[in-house]
């Protein structure tokens, strides 16, 4: 029923706490030519540009698409501004989907960021309103008692958070545009850093970056003649969720689960540990990639933390997991979910350098946020579908 | 775009607009205009395939405005959903192009937004470039009065009206969508969407023309407007409409312009505009949206009696 859409252009920056030297527009530019250059285009040969990023509030810039039209070679097309929350880096990437394979568009340049160094995202999102009770604990204390719950439930080990962090900032060590650099991480080392809303500890939590990342997304005829190997999408899915409501599972929700389901049925998987080489995926504390394992359908429920124990998950392993180091290493938030979902495409186009997975044909990239409530995914693999 | 493979109708809509909305909130305001959408054609929000909205943060006030609208939804079990932090007449787009794919057949689109709360006109202001221009703090209404002058200056308007006060207004918009046979069962008078595109202009208000609509035009001639028999605008300020009327070419067809609640008056033009095709009022009609300082970025869509033949060529 609809056009096959390949990423032929994978752009981002080196991310960092602060990058000031570069404004917002010049941020962006910095991904979106890398993008471009790898595409083997130029802004002429774009149609529209679609931007995502998390709230407004973050660089205090309202609707940022407006400020942003010429630097991203906007004037004269069309330009869309995706928010959904921490999903939006993936969102924006399914929504710039469906702008090509619905026929709309050939060519269109994808770039997400944060330049959280511009506001303070704590203060933007500690604004308190009437009639409610803030809690001034930030994300972490949001989800540090969802990660409890899902402790005691399967009966991990309380080590396992901790292997996850050392294994993402190993992974980072091979990614030249990695925030974090920790050459030193050891187990040790993350036990030791301090507890900042138990479990989760410093070193269990995700930095806070500045950064773009762009994509380039194609139609099957222009897809023709790039320079570098296309990633051709073989599905792309979004569910969402309220914060509160008696159904809800927090620990395993119900709309992963749906995200997955829908994306794994377009891409004709069926056994997603078999059938998927790598996958990129949202993991802003440690925890939540056992938890993910499990939302995601590669182990069965209270079984995930074990493919951690275990080693399936590093870099050597029969399933490596956020093999750039994922969000535990660079989170530029409205970016995040993009660079996981470029990510895997770099993987299936055997471009992703010293952090190539071995012979990657089928990857995922996944991203989540609110309440652990709003899911975007898709699968990309080398070859059309 | 235009000739879409699978032909998208608005089938229902329903709108609010309140000066000041004093006492609800976003949800509570949401809740009804939502449902009279839906109920309208006999559709929970189970039955629909795609959900999307627009919204600003900065009008509520508190970041992620459109978590909680989610709950005047009611998205349980989950749903599929997005949202554009852009006027709802965007978001509508977007259901357009979802809607060309085989696996969802019915979309609900809506926007919200309660600017009463604060100081629109200033507020507005940090749409500009953030480290030359919105420093300065320029207000909307004053941006819109360099607009006015520009027109005055070039020559080409016999008289060009003073600027009001900025409009501000609360409210919300929902509109339903459904694609062909789907859209025949759920209303005898759909309204064919047989074209929606928009474009931007840069920021700087400088490099630009002022007094005229170069990404109305440009939207217009991609969203094929011609032929129409009636112009549902979102003009902002009364010279806006001056400059639209001449981007889209109209000449002497009935002229309907609201500025309605900032976020939410574009998608409302378009529902306003199809409520008039449905009933006869226009076989044909164009509606437009506008974000951003002195027309910015512009949306156009045209809204027919007929549907353009399914699969006609892309």
């Amino acid at each position: 029923m609809s056009n096959r859409v390949a990423v032929v252009g994978v752009g981002q920056t080196k991310y960092a706490a602060k990058r000031q030297d570069v404004s917002i527009a010049g941020l962006l530019r910095e991904a979106a030519t890398r993008a471009l250059d790898d595409a083997g285009m130029t802004w002429a040969d774009i149609d529209a540009v679609v931007i995502g990023k998390a709230p407004d509030m973050f660089e205090g810039v309202m609707m940022p698409e407006l400020y942003l039209a010429d630097a991203l070679g906007a004037v004269g097309k069309p330009m869309l501004r995706v928010h959904t929350a921490g999903s939006v880096g993936g969102s924006t990437g399914v929504m710039a989907t469906h702008l090509v394979s619905s026929g709309a568009h050939k060519r269109v340049l994808v770039v997400c960021f944060e330049k959280q160094s511009e506001s303070n995202a704590t203060w933007a999102l500690s604004i308190r309103l009437p009639f409610t009770g803030g809690s001034v604990t930030g994300a972490g204390g949001f989800f540090a008692p969802v990660i409890r719950a899902y402790m005691r439930r399967a009966n991990a080990p309380d080590d396992i958070g901790i292997k996850v962090a050392v294994k993402d900032r190993l992974n980072a060590l091979n990614n030249p545009y990695a925030h974090l650099k920790l050459p030193d991480i050891s187990e040790e080392m993350v036990r030791e850093s301090p507890m900042l809303w138990d479990p989760i500890r410093y070193l269990e939590t995700c930095p806070s970056s500045d950064g773009a990342c762009a994509i380039v997304l194609a139609d099957e005829d222009s897809a023709k003649g790039t320079p570098n190997p296309p990633a051709w999408i073989h599905g792309t899915a979004v569910r969402s969720e309220p914060t509160m409501g008696a159904g809800r599972d927090v620990v395993n929700p119900h709309a992963g689960r749906d995200c997955a389901k829908d994306v794994y049925a377009q891409a004709g998987i069926t056994d997603p540990r078999r059938d998927i080489d790598c996958a990129e995926i949202y993991v802003p504390f440690s925890w939540y990639e056992p938890m993910w394992m499990e939302n995601l359908g590669f182990a069965a429920e209270g079984e995930g933390w074990k493919m951690v124990d275990d080693g399936s998950t590093s870099f050597t392993g029969d399933m490596p997991i956020n093999p750039s180091g994922g969000v535990l290493s660079s989170n530029p938030i409205g970016a995040s979910g993009m660079c996981r979902f470029a990510e895997a495409a770099l993987q299936v186009r055997g471009m992703a350098g010293d952090h190539q997975v071995d012979g990657a044909r089928t990857a995922l990239g996944h991203a989540y946020g609110g309440g652990a409530q709003f899911f975007a995914m898709w699968i990309v693999g080398s070859e059309p579908r | 775009m235009r000739n879409f493979k699978r032909p998208v109708a608005i089938v229902a809509s329903a709108s609010f607009e309140t000066p000041s909305e004093p006492s609800r909130n976003e949800v509570e305001l949401l809740l009804p205009v939502i449902h009279d959408a839906l109920g309208q054609v006999g559709l929970t929000q189970q039955d629909i395939g795609f959900t999307v909205s627009g919204s600003s943060d900065y009008l509520q006030g508190f970041p992620f405005a459109f978590v909680g609208a989610l709950d005047a939804v009611g998205a349980w079990p989950p749903i599929r959903e997005s949202h554009l932090e852009m006027d709802g007449a965007f978001a509508l787009a977007e259901a357009v192009a979802v809607l060309q794919h085989g696996h969802v057949d019915t979309a609900l689109v809506y926007a919200f937004a309660r600017p009463s709360r604060g100081d629109l006109d200033r507020t507005l202001s940090i749409q500009l470039d953030p480290y030359s221009v919105a420093p300065l703090w320029p207000d909307a209404r004053g941006l819109a009065g360099l607009q006015a002058q520009a027109m005055r200056d070039s020559g080409r308007f016999d008289s060009v009206p003073e600027v009001p006060p900025t409009h501000v207004a609360d409210g919300c918009t929902a509109v339903v969508l459904a694609v062909g046979d789907r859209a025949r069962e759920l209303t005898k008078t759909p309204v064919w969407i047989t074209g929606i595109d928009h474009r931007i202009e840069a920021p700087a208000l400088g490099v630009r023309d002022l007094a005229t609509s170069v990404s109305t035009r440009l939207a217009a001639e991609s969203a094929g407007a011609t032929d129409v028999d009636a112009a549902y605008l979102h003009v902002l300020y009364p010279h806006q409409e001056l400059l639209l009327r001449d981007a889209l070419g109209l000449n002497g067809q009935p002229v309907h312009s609201s500025a309605g609640p900032m976020m939410v008056g574009g998608l409302e033009r378009i529902a306003a505009a199809a409520k008039a095709v449905a009933a006869g009022d226009a076989r044909r009609a164009v509606a437009h949206a506008t974000s951003g300082p002195c027309l910015q970025q512009n949306l156009v869509a045209v809204l027919d009696a007929t549907a353009v033949l399914e699969g006609a060529a892309a």
